[in-house]
């Protein structure tokens, strides 16, 4: 068992699922206000990583930021070191492979939250940020939870965006999912099955808790009627 | 100092064109009544800013809240407005008590302690300060509502229905503690109703509205004696309105053909020889007998036709020449010996004949 890898996977994947939930709040607070008519491109282009090859997200991402192009100059500015083979790479690369799995619970959550509630709340001359914090975000939990759990697990098991942007360097960019192709390549096959079975576990563990909190939340609904 | 309404929005069928003006330097309340689907609900929505009038202005005092022309609209937010929607939800991750408190965050603590606790205690709260509202009792729930409309002292109150969930005790408990309460801070409201007796007795002003338009403005006792069309009589429930026609009138009598019968009015004769009459069913006065001529009043010799019991009372249709309508006691039923086939004579003040002129 590869402690390094698997410590590793679970920091990018904590990371990458706390940076999604601060980003994806506002981008899906945005998707339910906004009546901007081409608003349905940008829900097409958040949803894309469900879709796309991962290698595909990577190559753009690799050109995108090599040291010689604007973007790839830009962030090996601020940050010191160019963007490809480091953490930092990966943590942009999550960020972006696992967006759809954050935003799209957040929104459906945002959107079930009684409109009359928010405008009751305006009404008692509180802003639409205070709202926001006060009406929607209380009321939207589950749906926080389920858009931080998926995109955590979503990230503990990618692998072409990894390969593809992080390289595999050992503790640096070596995650879980990589160390396993690596013990395969190298006939390692006990380990291979030590580090199969502890995604599949893990893997299996989050979707329970996802499962579990959308479960009782037609059973909180029906209480509620009462 | 006034609130300054002239208004138009599109509704789901026709369109509101409201204008109309109310006073806000003096406590006082205005109902707005009329069927369902009116406007009523989009008016009071538009005036809070939830919803953006296609053209018009509204002036709250000196402040301009919306102005078409000038593309001016002030958001719900900054108007010092408390709406209380029909039905109206409470945050369910919310204590009543929080509830109550949610428009009083800028206030200090011991300031919204005290105010919560008031509410509590008039609205007979006492023992559901810590529930959740999905505990509450439908009653319960609207008294919590109105309770966090009024918390924070709005000086201009927009009510939908704010009795329509309570049982006859507590509503006439609620509807004398909301009264007072406007009394004491000297506000306004707004309140739409589909209560007759809400809409008799709870303001100064009724307004009548159907199909977006404001049909008739008034003393709530002068919109229900005198409406001032069929439409409007139809809308507040005169149980007689009947097309006459002017057979004779003098300078303060008119003589008017009903049906088969005859009867007197008091007042000036319409124009055109064609018109309505309005009666309310409690000021026909039943008696046994035959009718002893009188100038003052109508009487008139008919025959019970059914009897229609409501509530302690007991609508009397009768065939006078014409269907007439009276309501009266389950006492009198018994004493008069009111039953189908009966002879019976109706009495009717000329006062008390209404007339409205054709449209």
């Amino acid at each position: 068992m590869n402690w390094d890898a698997l410590w590793l996977s679970i920091r990018l994947a904590s990371l990458t699922a706390v940076l999604l939930l601060l980003i994806g709040m506002p981008l899906a607070h945005w998707i339910n206000a906004s009546r901007w008519r081409w608003k349905f491109l940008a829900e097409a282009v958040i949803a894309l990583p469900i879709v796309l090859p991962p290698t595909v997200l990577g190559f753009y991402l690799l050109i995108a930021f090599a040291p010689n192009r604007p973007l790839g100059a830009f962030y090996a500015r601020i940050v010191g070191s160019p963007l490809p083979f480091t953490f930092g790479g990966l943590l942009v690369a999550s960020i972006l492979y696992s967006l759809p799995f954050a935003v799209q619970p957040l929104a459906a959550a945002f959107a079930g939250v009684d409109p009359r509630l928010i405008e009751n709340s305006w009404m008692l001359r509180e802003s639409r940020w205070r709202t926001f914090v006060r009406v929607i975000l209380p009321l939207s939990r589950r749906g926080m939870m389920t858009a931080f759990v998926l995109s955590f697990a979503h990230t503990l098991g990618e692998f072409g965006v990894v390969l593809m942007i992080g390289g595999n360097i050992p503790g640096v960019t070596r995650t879980l999912s990589i160390d396993l192709y690596d013990q395969v390549q190298a006939l390692n096959n006990r380990a291979a099955a030590e580090t199969a079975l502890v995604l599949l576990i893990l893997s299996f563990f989050f979707l329970s808790i996802v499962a579990y909190i959308n479960r009782s939340k037609g059973e909180r609904l029906r209480g509620a009627d009462r | 100092m006034a609130l300054t309404v002239d208004i138009e929005y599109p509704l789901p069928q026709g369109r509101l064109a409201a204008a109309f003006s109310l006073p806000i330097d003096r406590p006082g309340v205005a109902v707005l009544f009329g069927p369902s689907g009116s406007g009523k609900s989009t008016l009071l929505h538009a005036l809070a800013g939830l919803i953006r009038p296609e053209t018009g202005s509204i002036r709250f005092g000196e402040t301009v809240w919306f102005d078409g022309a000038q593309g001016r609209f002030v958001p719900p937010q900054k108007r010092p407005v408390g709406l209380l929607f029909q039905e109206s939800p409470l945050f369910p991750h919310l204590t009543v008590s929080e509830n109550i408190a949610y428009g009083l965050r800028r206030w200090s603590a011991p300031d919204r302690e005290d105010a919560v606790r008031r509410w509590i205690d008039r609205f007979r709260l006492t023992g559901k300060e810590d529930r959740p509202p999905a505990s509450l009792s439908g009653g319960e729930r609207q008294r919590v509502a109105l309770a966090q409309v009024l918390a924070p002292r709005p000086p201009l109150l927009l009510l939908d229905e704010p009795f329509s969930a309570l049982d006859p005790p507590t509503r006439a408990l609620v509807r004398g503690e909301v009264r007072r309460w406007i009394e004491e801070e000297g506000a306004s409201a707004l309140v739409v109703t589909h209560d007759v007796v809400d809409a008799l007795t709870f303001g100064e002003t009724l307004m009548i509205l159907s199909a977006g338009k404001l049909l008739q403005r008034g003393a709530p006792l002068e919109v229900f004696s005198r409406p001032a069309s069929s439409e409007v009589a139809q809308i507040v429930g005169v149980e007689n309105l009947l097309p006459a026609q002017v057979v004779a009138s003098s300078e303060e009598r008119v003589i008017l053909e009903v049906g088969k019968g005859r009867l007197i009015a008091v007042g000036e004769a319409p124009h055109e020889g064609r018109c309505f009459v309005s009666i309310r069913a409690e000021e026909v006065i039943l008696e046994r007998g035959h009718p002893a001529q009188s100038s003052a009043r109508n009487r008139l010799l008919g025959f019970v036709q059914k009897l229609i019991p409501v509530g302690v009372q007991v609508r009397v249709v009768i065939d006078c020449g014409f269907p007439l309508t009276a309501l009266v006691t389950r006492q009198a039923v018994e004493e008069l010996s009111i039953q189908p086939g009966a002879e019976i004579t109706a009495v009717i003040k000329a006062s008390s004949v209404h007339l409205i002129p054709t449209e």
